[in-house]
């Protein structure tokens, strides 16, 4: 099994230097750490924007400007609309508080503030808010329907780009560590020539010859990454069990689900197949240019 | 007209009659082959000659005639720039890469720096051609002890090359290159850098191997190397051409002697 991974003695032997000796894999180890926080931060912004976006979908507020009179009518008419579910009146001291928090003492003071009517509403899915719009408008002409899922699809968007912008810094990541698989695989060419030599000299194929380099950088490429990948799985459960909120939110506070973490955890292995492959193009493309 | 050098490759026997090696039918052959690196002028011009298997052939000629370049189309480490080379009867001047390596694997290298993999052990350098070519690990251990007590170094084993003497090195080189008894041993120098003890002991095991039917072709300079082997013949390069300007090589070519018999 070890040595159809890593070759045989002999085959191990052919290429000096001791494993993890040169800096390749602490390269790659780093650049995964980075991958895998920033891929964890991603898709926990991602869970966050679903969770979000799950939670509103179905969900309006009706707003009657100065209509506290009107409230039962509209509530009514809102209950007995075809497809709603929940019908809840926002008590007016929850409102206060909630503005308490940036307007002070003036918040609870009715006659300074006049706060409108809010009725939450939750439709069932496929409901057709236009029904309830509609029924609420009759009963109450200066009642406003508004959709929880258009006011914040600002912040879905932000939500989403930020989502988009970590997957492309993960596939930056991926492009850096093919890169420096590259030139580490040049650099380890050039320093074995005469041995590459001797082995084309006493019948290797190129087969042959890019296997030893290939087992080496994907080694090399999967001992970085699970170095790598256990220091940001530790960093980012301390992280958490730290009970930071930001932390918490960063790194999902279970915002993440079975298939984002299993995505963490290939992450290391996609790596090391990619450093092999990108490894065996290097070697191949390196030896066809001779003879 | 087309002017065959044939060392030996059309006869029974090599050499004037000493008859040690058996000459079988031909195993090299070069069709006006020239031979340029880049841009430069030809190092090597219109050789044309054929070897016979089994023959034991010196490649001699002045420093820079191009006896390396010679050396390295025939162990297939340099194509030629036109003409054709037949190696054990194919056309490899356009071969592609991929086919190489088996036909490589038929020719045994002696290189004048020895080219051992300094990290290796003796063992290791001497068992490279049979992992190589596949062998398993119980295939090549008892190949390669018998190999190292041929060439006096059953001792050595374990050694590195940096801790061998230059004689040491030269006779892994020489294990490294016969382990796999190819049918062509091709060796450059062989001699160059080792006491003249030790060049009769390489020159009794290039011979030892040369009975066994291989094919021996050494580039030398090394005249007193020449003068112990009546039985081999000669072939002169002198600025890339085959020559004969004094007629005195020994052993003189096919085309020397088909020349003198239509006179």
């Amino acid at each position: 099994m070890i040595d159809a991974l890593l070759g045989t003695p002999p085959e191990r032997r052919l290429l000096p230097g001791g494993r993890m000796s040169a800096p390749t894999p602490w390269l790659i180890a780093i650049m995964m750490f980075v991958m895998i926080t920033v891929a964890a931060a991603g898709l926990a912004l991602a869970g966050s924007a679903r969770l979000v976006r799950e939670g509103i979908a179905h969900r309006h507020s009706i707003q009657i400007a100065d209509g506290r009179q009107f409230a039962t009518a509209a509530v009514e008419a809102a209950r007995h609309t075809s497809g709603v579910v929940k019908v809840t009146q926002v008590p007016e001291a929850e409102l206060r508080a909630t503005l308490g928090r940036w307007l002070g003492p003036l918040a609870s003071n009715r006659d300074d503030l006049p706060l409108p009517v809010l009725i939450d509403v939750e439709l069932a899915p496929g409901a057709d808010p236009a029904l309830l719009g509609a029924a609420v408008r009759r009963a109450v002409p200066s009642a406003q329907l508004v959709s929880h899922q258009a006011r914040l699809r600002p912040m879905l968007a932000a939500l989403s780009a930020l989502s988009w912008i970590a997957a492309t810094i993960v596939a930056l990541i991926a492009l850096a560590t093919a890169a420096a698989v590259v030139l580490a695989t040049r650099s380890a060419l050039a320093a074995n020539r005469s041995t590459i030599e001797v082995m084309h000299g006493v019948g290797a194929t190129d087969e042959q010859v890019t296997r030893l380099f290939q087992r080496r950088i994907a080694f090399d490429a999967l001992a970085g990454g699970l170095a790598g990948g256990g220091l940001a799985a530790l960093v980012l459960l301390l992280a958490t069990a730290s009970g930071l909120a930001s932390a918490g939110q960063w790194t999902g506070g279970g915002l993440l689900r079975a298939g984002d973490l299993a995505i963490l955890v290939l992450l290391p292995f996609a790596c090391a197949a990619l450093a092999t492959l990108v490894a065996r193009r290097t070697v191949l493309g390196s030896l066809r240019a001779e003879l | 007209m087309r002017t065959a050098w044939q060392g030996g490759a059309a006869c029974a026997t090599s050499g004037a009659g000493e008859g040690r090696s058996r000459v079988l039918g031909t195993i090299v052959e070069f069709d006006r082959v020239g031979l340029r690196y880049g841009t430069g002028a030809e190092v090597l011009r219109d050789l044309e000659f054929r070897l016979g298997g089994g023959g034991f052939y010196f490649l001699t000629g002045p420093s820079g005639a191009g006896k390396t370049s010679l050396l390295k189309l025939l162990y297939l480490a340099q194509r030629p720039t036109r003409g054709r080379i037949s190696l054990f009867g194919e056309d490899l001047s356009d071969a592609p890469r991929e086919a190489l390596p088996p036909f490589r694997r038929r020719i045994g290298v002696v290189f004048q720096d020895f080219r051992l993999v300094r990290h290796l052990s003796a063992f290791d350098n001497v068992a490279l051609p049979l992992r190589v070519a596949g062998a398993n690990e119980a295939e090549v251990e008892g190949p390669v002890r018998e190999m190292l007590a041929w060439v006096g170094l059953a001792d050595r084993g374990s050694a590195r090359p940096p801790t061998l003497s230059g004689g040491e090195q030269q006779r892994v080189a020489i294990a490294r290159a016969v382990i796999a008894r190819p049918e062509i041993l091709v060796a450059d120098e062989p001699t160059g850098n080792v006491d003249a003890a030790m060049a009769q002991r390489i020159l009794h095991l290039l011979t030892a191997l040369n009975r066994l039917g291989t094919t021996v072709i050494v580039a030398t300079h090394d005249l007193g190397l020449i003068a112990a082997t009546p039985e081999a013949q000669l072939i002169r390069l002198e600025n890339g051409n085959l020559v004969d300007p004094t007629g005195t090589l020994r052993n003189p070519p096919a085309r020397f002697a088909a020349t003198e018999d239509r006179r």
